[in-house]
């Protein structure tokens, strides 16, 4: 039998987006209503297992009274607001911020952004050759997954999972400030001499390919990464009992790598070493 | 939480500084040698948890004593208050004063901010550098502001040991800091504070009738000056009485965003949840900001009796001061007068009989201008990063420690015992309808008398001016400091009131009032401002953390340029700054283009 969680019955408010009338329930996000209007606000610090950061800033929108803009993942919505999606100011300063990111970082594996340059017509190179960047040599320091600096947007999604929202281990944390902040483990180490339990949760929430397996790695770098090849296929772990979902990616007939549905209800997406990294087994066809 | 510590021990010297702080460890769990009875059960969890917010006030032990903080260092102070490394590591890197790599035990800070700029300080840096090189036992640090503007430009030395010790060398020569860096015992003492009040003594003085004045080590000597008058009258007013008088008087905070002080009160006391906090916020960090130094310095006092007022108004038991780093003496000051209040019953279980509880406790910044963000300064005091939260909520209603805070400024505290000396009709009387009461303004740069001044609200930039003594040649006067703006010499007409700047199209900000002549290129002041809010992002939102790089190479792009070859730069500083304006979290990136638009707009500085 399925059981379907009901949650506590929670009221509907009503406010407006872009003039037409939305309802949410209760505690719901500027967001959701968003969302649920089909209106298309493009974000990335947002992550759908995490609370809100409203770190990125490409998700702001105009709110009536309100005198800046206001980020729509992280703002409560409320009965009689009046939101505007698609003004010249929000489209403007979400323009901008796509054209800094980008001027800094590799946003060449975030889904989605090659989309939002486009729309908001950004361009990155308009801050000349010398603006300072990223570029950093990925750091190579297990065999298990890869942080690649270069891509990082600094969303903090990787330490929240890492720390009190999910994986309670606390192993990165957000080091240095402004342009030289950076996700380090203390002393900025090698992964090998931290506290990293090595569960990949980390990767399952980086939103720009920062953060890879070792396997997506190698194959992106040896150019026989094929995502539209592939299968995914969502089983059970064998490993203990608890039944965490595996979401299986298959390339010619290989399990590349292993992520987990955001909505299973117990586990929302996060693994343990085992079920994340512990497939080699099944492909050992001596 | 399952902590990772590494092999790296502690020296003895480090493990005897945390242990100042925090007493000796109980079990190996802390950092102890092992006993048969701590094989028996665990430590820490929760009670050690909770003593997080020791984790800034211990790294400054370390660094105090060592000078930076060593991986041994930091490990050892983690296992005492169970914080994982990582994050105590990612705390420790956020601020400027600490260093986790070996440096010597001296660090000479010289501020390279605008009026020290503008007084020389880039020969000071370039001579003390030549002087103090590898080998000579002192990092020389180019700082921001020190907040020692009317005495331009400075210095300051930081020797660790045990004690710390101290030396400012202002107005410094290359000799004077080179002297305070080898040997800050032996630097020549600074002047009075109340050498920066030019007013100092006169009579219509409400702020700073005492400094100058009184000896601020003094209790009997403040109550011989009307000291403790206003406390007396509030517990004849309670609570509800103190917050009808301080909304009565019109009082606004006085930090820079002007909120009405007594409805912040009011929004906290009336809140269900408990315990209440008040928080002062004394990191004065604004260039060109030192009136909270001097009152710190010059009248600490008034201070301890403000705040204890306003905790009595919104129940608060436990206030908290967060004073910037680079104010040994204020910090100095402004303990002793909260131990003697202490010893004398002005703080403690039963004020003046009367009942009620207070403790003061200080807390030290170490080095970032953000943390003067309300909601960064209550990250920076619960052991976090000084990174701003996102409001809302607002800190009424989840401040420090998830609490009902109120937080305000030095300057609007102790604006509050003229408020209940006087009466709030009397008070409000002063000022104009809008902005009410007196207020402190910052000159310095380009005039023959810096330092605080006193004036009502209503007072025009020229008067202020004049009072300063401006020199000849004025090109520009700088309002509010980095986050505030230019005007020019012909707008000496306006009025220094909230609403007269603001329909002028700039701010009064802190009330910094930075006059600048014609021999400062001011493109290169623009650029210096441009660094220091790319120095001082605290890098959480996009925004700011790429923006304020971005104008940054922007203004440096066009240092040398006017006309058409800035075109192209301006129309793009322009297009970041709005974004900042718009999209940033907090007033940092909010503001941090407001004085570069400024020059621009309204000096013509690239034509």
């Amino acid at each position: 039998m399925t059981v379907t969680p009901l949650g506590i019955p929670r009221r509907l408010l009503e406010f407006t987006v872009d003039g037409e009338p939305v309802r949410v329930p209760e505690g719901s996000t500027v967001l959701d209503g968003c969302r649920a209007a089909g209106k298309d606000v493009p974000t990335l610090c947002q992550g759908d297992t995490l609370r809100p950061r409203n770190a990125c800033r490409v998700c702001v929108v105009e709110v009536e009274g309100s005198r800046t803009l206001v980020p729509a993942c992280s703002r409560r919505a409320e009965p009689g607001m009046e939101v505007r999606t698609g003004t010249e100011r929000a489209r403007h300063s979400r323009k901008v911020v796509l054209e800094l990111l980008a001027s800094s970082v590799d946003l060449s594996t975030t889904p989605g952004a090659a989309e939002w340059i486009k729309e908001y017509e950004a361009k990155p190179d308009r801050f000349g050759p010398d603006a300072a960047r990223l570029n950093e040599e990925p750091r190579v320091d297990n065999e298990l997954y890869v942080r690649d600096y270069g891509k990082c947007v600094l969303c903090y999604k990787c330490v929240d999972a890492c720390g009190e929202q999910w994986q309670n281990t606390f192993a990165i944390a957000v080091a240095g400030r402004g342009f030289d902040a950076r996700i380090a483990v203390e002393h900025d180490a090698p992964l090998t001499d931290s506290a990293c339990v090595y569960c990949g949760n980390c990767v399952e929430v980086c939103p720009t390919g920062a953060l890879s397996f070792k396997s997506e790695f190698d194959m992106r770098a040896a150019g026989t990464w094929d995502e539209s090849g592939q299968t995914e296929t969502t089983t059970v772990c064998a490993y203990c009992g608890v039944g965490c979902n595996l979401t299986l990616h298959v390339q010619d007939n290989e399990i590349v790598k292993v992520t987990s549905p955001h909505d299973n209800p117990v586990t929302h997406g996060n693994l343990c070493i085992k079920g994340r990294f512990g497939y080699q087994h099944v492909q050992n066809r001596g | 939480m399952d902590l990772h510590f590494g092999d790296s021990k502690p020296t003895d010297e480090e493990r005897a500084a945390v242990d100042a702080l925090l007493g000796p460890p109980e079990s190996s769990w802390e950092g102890a040698d092992r006993t048969d009875a701590d094989l028996r059960w665990a430590r820490g969890g929760r009670a050690a948890r909770d003593r997080r917010d020791l984790l800034l006030p211990g790294l400054h032990a370390i660094n105090d004593r060592i000078g930076w903080i060593s991986e041994g260092a930091l490990g050892y102070l983690c296992r005492r208050l169970t914080v994982p490394p990582a994050e105590a590591y990612g705390v420790a890197t956020f601020y400027a004063m600490f260093s986790l790599r070996p440096r010597p035990a001296t660090v000479l800070h010289v501020c390279t901010d605008l009026a020290c700029t503008a007084a020389g300080a880039g020969e000071l840096c370039a001579g003390v550098e030549a002087r103090l090189g590898p080998g000579s036992g002192v990092h020389v640090e180019r700082a921001p502001c020190l907040g020692l503007c009317e005495r331009a430009p400075a210095a300051l030395a930081i020797r660790a040991g045990d004690p710390v010790r101290t030396a400012v060398a202002a107005p410094a020569t290359i000799e004077a800091a080179v002297g305070a860096a080898s040997g800050p015992d032996s630097a020549p003492e600074e002047p009075p504070a109340g050498r920066a009040v030019p007013q100092a003594g006169q009579e219509e003085l409400l702020l700073l009738r005492r400094v100058g004045v009184v000896d601020p080590s003094s209790l009997d000597d403040y109550r011989a000056h009307g000291g403790y008058t206003a406390l007396r009258r509030a517990f004849e007013l309670g609570p509800a009485g103190v917050i009808r008088e301080v909304t009565d008087s019109g009082l606004v905070g006085r930090g820079g965003a002007a909120f009405p002080t007594g409805r912040k009160w009011q929004a906290t006391a009336s809140q269900p949840d408990q315990p209440h906090y008040l928080v002062c916020n004394a990191d004065e960090s604004e260039p060109g900001t030192f009136k909270d130094r001097v009152l710190l310095e010059g009248d600490p006092f008034a201070l301890v009796e403000a705040i204890t007022i306003a905790s009595y108004a919104i129940s608060a038991h436990r206030a908290l001061v967060y004073i910037r780093g680079e104010y040994p003496r204020a910090l100095h000051r402004l303990r002793h007068a909260i131990e003697q209040a202490r010893a004398r019953g002005l703080l403690g279980d039963d004020i003046l009989g009367q009942g009620y509880a207070l403790d003061i406790e200080i807390r030290r910044g170490a080095g970032a201008y953000v943390c003067g963000e309300e909601t960064a300064l209550f990250n920076s005091i619960e052991g976090h990063r000084g990174e701003p939260r996102s409001k809302p909520p607002f800190p009424v209603e989840k401040g420090l420690f998830g609490r009902p805070t109120v937080e305000n400024n030095v300057e609007t505290l102790v604006n509050v015992l003229p408020v209940l000396e006087m009466g709030a009709p009397a008070y409000a009387a002063i000022g104009t309808g809008a902005s009410t009461g007196p207020k402190l303004f910052c000159v310095s740069g380009s005039v023959e008398r810096p330092g605080v001044y006193e004036l009502p609200f209503g007072a025009t930039l020229g008067e202020l001016l004049r009072r300063a003594g401006v020199r000849e040649g004025l090109r520009a006067v700088l309002l509010g400091g980095a986050a505030g703006g230019f005007v020019r010499p012909d707008e000496l007409g306006l009025p220094l009131t909230f609403e007269g700047t603001r329909e002028a199209g700039t701010t009064l900000g802190s009330g910094v009032v930075m006059a600048f002549d014609d021999t400062v290129p001011l493109p290169r002041l623009l650029l210096r401002i441009a660094e220091f809010f790319r120095d001082e992002s605290c890098g959480q939102c996009v925004p700011c953390r790429v923006g304020t790089v971005r104008q940054e190479e922007a203004l440096r792009r066009i240092v040398d340029r006017t006309g058409a070859g800035a075109a192209g730069d301006i129309a793009l500083l322009r297009e970041v700054g709005r974004a900042m304006r718009d999209a940033s979290i907090c007033g940092l990136g909010q503001t941090a283009w407001n004085a570069v638009e400024s020059a621009i707009d309204r000096l013509g500085a690239y034509e």
